[in-house]
């Protein structure tokens, strides 16, 4: 195809999809205006039904809580898929990363990132777990702790050494803590099965709202969901870790 | 409010076509980072703080993160078909 037709097709199609973009847009609700039922019904019920202030949590892990666990699933799937792509290959060999090595050395983290970054190490975890338990209760929820409890780890291979990490997440905590967090995604709503109801039915107490011990089988998804995410990015970080610094092929330097 | 709400679409809208013209790979991933940080603020300022708060772990740390990781292989491994042609 020449470049003069290949812009000709172009132009005709973006021609074709411009006119569709247009008549689709006229058609939108106005700008602010909301017109569905199903938020103003939630904003009605959701509080006194769930005892969970944060609507959002209640609709994710309670209302539609299947579907949040095809999500977790998608994740945990293609963590797997990463885990598998990035192994050791049959012509890869493993190295010492370079800070091991005797006789090379790696390029020295600077005192101000090694401070700025052990600093934030406690923080981060704090901010995760808050985040974990609290998903009922405010904005965040065991998907968004998860991942920043994630990043405190980043943040200790950011400050030390890629062997200092591999030390606070050794690979069988974070297979465990990934495995454990998504089958107790699924425990918690067999739970419902085994008092009698539905799958993921809420069947624990749910309490007042604005408790931290509150919205039934809320929180307990939450944390599993915050162990699956959490577990799960930190092994994607210490494999692409290891791809880049420790697998080497034949003839490969760094 | 409805300042706030055209400057952060404006935001975005620079944000986004600024990782389009970026063409090194190594410098998209920072710009995109940002990207994925105003898309963040975006979804603050239309109150949705759950989505915003995943959008920025995602977005502006866990996606750069793994493109610098994998660029940082791609490059070991040019390095090596350097050295193997010299």
């Amino acid at each position: 195809m020449t470049p003069r037709l290949r812009r000709r097709v172009f132009l005709a199609a973006a021609v074709v999809a411009g006119a569709f973009l247009l008549w689709g847009l006229t058609g939108l609700p106005d700008y602010g205006v909301y017109n569905g039922p199903y938020g103003d019904v939630l904003n009605r019920v959701a509080v006194a039904e769930r005892k969970a202030t944060n609507v959002v949590a209640s609709v994710t892990f309670d209302y539609r809580g299947v579907d949040t666990m095809g999500e977790e699933y998608i994740l945990f799937a293609a963590v797997l898929g990463v885990a598998i792509l990035l192994r050791a290959q049959r012509d890869e060999h493993e190295e010492p990363p370079d800070e091991d090595a005797a006789d090379r050395h790696a390029p020295a983290t600077s005192n101000a990132v090694r401070i700025i970054g052990l600093t934030l190490v406690g923080p981060v975890v704090l901010y995760g777990v808050y985040l974990i338990v609290h998903g009922h209760l405010t904005p965040g929820g065991g998907f968004q702790g998860g991942v920043v409890l994630a990043t405190a780890a980043l943040l200790v291979y950011l400050s030390g050494e890629y062997v200092t990490l591999r030390r606070v997440s050794p690979e069988l905590v974070t297979d465990v803590a990934e495995s454990v967090g998504a089958a107790g995604y699924v425990a918690m709503g067999l739970l419902g099965v085994a008092a009698g109801t539905a799958f993921l039915a809420n069947v624990l107490p749910l309490g007042q709202p604005g408790q931290l011990l509150s919205a039934g089988t809320i929180p307990p998804i939450n944390a599993a969901v915050g162990l699956e995410v959490a577990g799960g990015f930190v092994l994607l970080l210490s494999e692409f870790l290891e791809q880049t610094l420790v697998i080497r092929r034949p003839g490969e330097v760094t | 409010m409805i300042v706030l709400e055209v400057a952060v679409f404006l935001l975005v809208a620079v944000a986004g076509t600024a990782v389009v013209l970026t063409r090194d790979p190594l410098n998209q991933a920072i710009v995109a980072s940002f990207y994925g940080l105003v898309l963040g603020i975006m979804f603050f300022v239309y109150q949705a703080p759950d989505v915003a708060l995943s959008q920025i772990t995602v977005g502006a740390v866990a996606l750069p993160l793994m493109i610098l990781l994998a660029l940082a292989k791609v490059r070991a491994l040019e390095g090596s078909r350097r050295r193997d042609d010299r």
